[in-house]
C-alpha cells in the first residue's frame, strides 16, 4: 500500500519530505539550535549524533513540533510548521515518533496501545485496527505479548511495542529520539534489529543515536551536531574514515575507543 | 509502606519499658482519681466506702486499673497482628458503648424516634450529600482543566473560585447564599442553598485534588499522544484522566466523607436532616444524649460504608494497572 502511494507521487519523491531553512531556537538566553539547514528526502535514513547538549534531541522534536522553533522555516510534506497552524494533528499523524522513555500508555494493553492511533484519530474501525496492530506486532516480533500491559514487558519489548504503535499509523517518516539509551545493554540489539528491518523496508528514518554500528550500517547520511549547530554532514564512509572537523574527530575518538 | 526485614524486640517485652509505662500509667490514673466512679464501687470490699477511703483507696484503685491496663497490653502483644487489631477494636468499641450507657439512656425513646430519623433525616442527609458530590465532581473536572489551561480567563476564574471558596468557612458560605441571594431577588429554599454551598466549597477543594492528579501524569504521556496526532480532549479522556483517576480516588474519598458530615451544617438553615432532627427531637423531653448518640452512630455507619466503597474502588484500579 505504501509503495503504490509513493509511485503515484513520483514528483514528490524528488522533493524533500522534510526541509529546514535557517532554523534558530532559544531556551531563554541559551541558543539551542543555530542556523540549521537540512533536507531529508523520502526513503532517506539520517542519523543525527553529537555530544550531549548539542541540540540533537531538540532538533528532532522540532520536526513534529513537540518543540517550537523561533526563526527560520520547517516544512514537512510541504506544510510549514508554525505556531498558528491549524492542521498540526494531521501532520503529526504522518510522522511516527519513538522516545527514549518508550512512553507507552500504561493503562492500555499492548494491543490497545497499537490500536489507539488508527482507531481514535484515523477513523479506522476496531477490527481493522486490531488486524493492523497484530500485523505490526508480528513485524516487531512480539505478537505473543499483545494482551499484556506495558509494565509486564522488558525495556526492549516495550520499545518495540512503541515502534509498532507508531507504525500502525502508517507514517511517512519515523523519528527516533535516542531509542536505545534507556535500555539495558543486552536489549539494545533487539531494538536496533527492528530498526534495521524497518530501514530495509524503505521507511524514511531520522534517528538520534549513539549507536555508531547502526549508523554505519543503515545511514545514508550522518549529521554531526555540536553546540546547536550542524558541524558536519556526510556519508558514513566519509564520516568515520575521513572526518573533516576537529570536533568530529574528538567525538569519534571518545565514542569509538 | 516499606516494612524492614529486621525484627526489633517488642518494646512491651523490655522490662525497662514495661516498668516505665506502668509507673506513668499509674501516675495518670492517680491524678485523674477514679475513686468515686464505678471502679471504686468494685473495690468496696477492699477499700471500704470509696468516699472515705482517702489516699489508700485512691492508690488501690489506680493500681488495679494500671494492672488491668498494662496487663491487657502485655497479653495482646503475644498475638498476631490481625488478632491484635481485632482485639483492640473490640475493646475500644466496648469502651465507647460503656461511655454511651453511662448516660442512663432510655432505649424506648430512641426506638420511637428512630423511624423518623432514618426516613426523614438520613434520607435528606444522603440526598443532599449525593447531589452535592455529583455537582462538586463536575466542577472539579472543569476547574482543574481550566487551572491547567493557557486561557487567561479560564485560569483567572478558576483560581479566583478556588481561592474564595477555600478561603471562607463553609457555614459562612451557607449563610451568604441562603440570606444573600434572596436580597438580590433570587429566592432559594434551604435545601438548594445547602446543596449549592456544599458543591461550591467541595468543588473548590476537589479542583485542587484533580489538578494535582492530572499534573502527576508524566509529560511523556502528553508527548506520545501529541506525536500520534491526538487532540486535547481525546488525550484528556483516553490517556490522562484514566491514569489520573487512581491517584485522585483516595483523596476524593476523604472529601466525600468530610462532605457527608459537613452536610450537618444545613441544620442551621432548618433543613430536616440528621443533625437537625438529632437536636430537635430530644429537646422537648430533655433527651438530648439519646438523639445525639443515635445520630452519631448513623453518621459513623455511613462513613464506614463510604470507606468500604472507597477501598473497593481503589482495589479495582490497582488490579487494572
Amino acid at each position: 500500500m505504501m509503495n503504490t502511494k509513493i509511485n503515484t507521487q513520483n514528483n514528490s519523491e524528488l522533493m524533500p519530505v522534510i526541509s529546514l531553512k535557517g532554523v534558530n531556537k532559544w531556551y531563554g538566553d541559551f541558543k539551542a539550535l543555530s542556523n540549521i539547514n537540512l533536507e531529508i528526502k523520502l526513503k532517506e535514513k539520517i542519523v543525527i549524533c553529537g555530544p550531549s547538549g548539542s541540540g540533537k534531541s531538540t532538533l528532532i522534536r522540532c520536526l513534529n513540533r513537540l518543540e517550537a522553533h523561533q526563526e527560520g522555516t520547517i516544512h514537512v510534506s510541504g506544510i510549514e510548521l508554525h505556531e498558528r497552524m491549524k492542521d498540526i494533528d494531521v501532520v503529526r499523524q504522518d510522522i511516527g515518533m519513538v522516545f527514549q522513555s518508550f512512553n507507552l500508555f500504561p493503562h492500555l494493553t499492548v494491543l490497545e496501545n497499537c490500536m489507539s492511533g488508527p482507531n481514535w484519530v484515523r477513523g479506522i474501525d476496531k477490527n481493522e485496527a486490531k488486524a493492523r496492530a497484530v500485523a505490526m506486532l508480528e513485524q516487531v516480533k512480539i505478537p505473543e505479548q499483545a494482551d499484556k500491559y506495558p509494565e509486564q514487558l522488558s525495556g526492549g519489548q516495550q520499545q518495540r511495542v512503541a515502534i509498532a504503535r507508531s507504525l500502525c499509523m502508517q507514517p511517512k517518516v519515523m523519528l527516533f529520539d535516542e531509542p536505545t539509551s534507556a535500555l539495558d545493554p543486552e536489549m539494545v540489539s533487539e531494538v536496533l534489529d527492528t530498526m534495521i528491518e524497518l530501514a530495509k523496508s524503505g521507511m524514511t528514518m531520522i534517528c538520534v543515536t549513539h549507536e555508531m554500528g547502526f549508523a554505519r550500517q543503515v545511514a545514508d547520511r550522518i549529521v554531526f551536531m555540536a553546540d546547536g549547530e550542524i558541524v558536519e554532514e556526510s556519508s558514513p564512509e566519509e564520516f568515520f574514515n575521513n572526518p573533516q572537523h576537529e570536533r568530529t574527530k574528538v567525538f569519534l575518538d571518545q565514542i569509538l575507543e | 509502606m516499606f516494612v524492614d526485614t529486621v525484627i526489633e524486640d517488642k518494646a512491651l517485652h523490655k522490662p525497662v519499658f514495661l516498668i516505665g509505662l506502668s509507673l506513668t500509667v499509674l501516675a495518670i490514673f492517680f491524678a485523674l482519681n477514679f475513686t468515686n466512679t464505678i471502679f471504686g464501687e468494685f473495690l468496696r470490699p477492699v477499700i471500704g466506702a470509696p468516699t472515705e477511703s482517702g489516699f489508700f483507696g485512691r492508690f488501690a484503685v489506680s493500681l488495679v486499673l494500671t494492672i488491668i491496663f498494662v496487663g491487657n497490653l502485655f497479653a495482646i502483644s503475644f498475638f498476631k497482628l490481625k488478632v491484635q487489631v481485632a482485639i483492640v477494636w473490640v475493646e475500644l468499641f466496648l469502651l465507647f458503648l460503656a461511655f454511651a450507657y453511662s448516660f442512663d439512656l432510655k432505649m424506648s425513646f430512641i426506638q420511637s424516634r428512630i423511624p423518623l430519623m432514618i426516613s426523614r433525616g438520613l434520607f435528606t442527609t444522603i440526598y443532599i450529600s449525593a447531589i452535592s458530590i455529583l455537582i462538586a465532581t463536575v466542577i472539579a473536572i472543569i476547574g482543574a482543566i481550566a487551572k491547567l489551561s493557557n486561557n487567561g480567563f479560564a485560569y483567572a476564574i478558576s483560581s479566583f473560585y478556588t481561592s474564595l471558596f477555600r478561603g471562607l468557612p463553609l457555614l459562612l458560605q451557607l449563610f451568604l447564599i441562603y440570606k444573600g441571594l434572596p436580597q438580590l431577588g433570587f429566592m432559594v429554599d434551604a435545601v438548594p442553598a445547602a446543596i449549592t454551598a456544599l458543591s461550591l466549597c467541595y468543588g473548590a477543594y476537589m479542583t485542587e485534588i484533580f489538578r494535582a492528579g492530572i499534573q502527576s501524569i508524566p509529560k511523556g504521556q502528553w508527548e506520545a499522544s501529541r506525536a500520534l496526532g491526538f487532540k486535547f480532549s481525546l488525550i484528556m479522556r483516553k490517556i490522562i484522566l484514566p491514569q489520573a483517576i487512581p491517584i485522585i480516588v483516595p483523596p476524593t474519598g476523604n472529601q466525600f466523607i468530610a462532605m457527608l458530615k459537613d452536610s450537618s451544617l444545613a441544620s442551621v438553615l432548618g433543613v430536616w436532616e440528621l443533625m437537625y432532627l438529632a437536636r430537635t427531637l430530644g429537646q422537648r423531653d430533655f433527651r438530648h444524649m439519646e438523639m445525639l448518640l443515635t445520630a452519631a452512630m448513623i453518621y459513623w455507619v455511613l462513613t464506614i460504608v463510604l470507606e468500604i466503597i472507597q477501598a473497593r474502588i481503589e482495589e479495582k484500579y490497582k488490579q487494572k494497572s
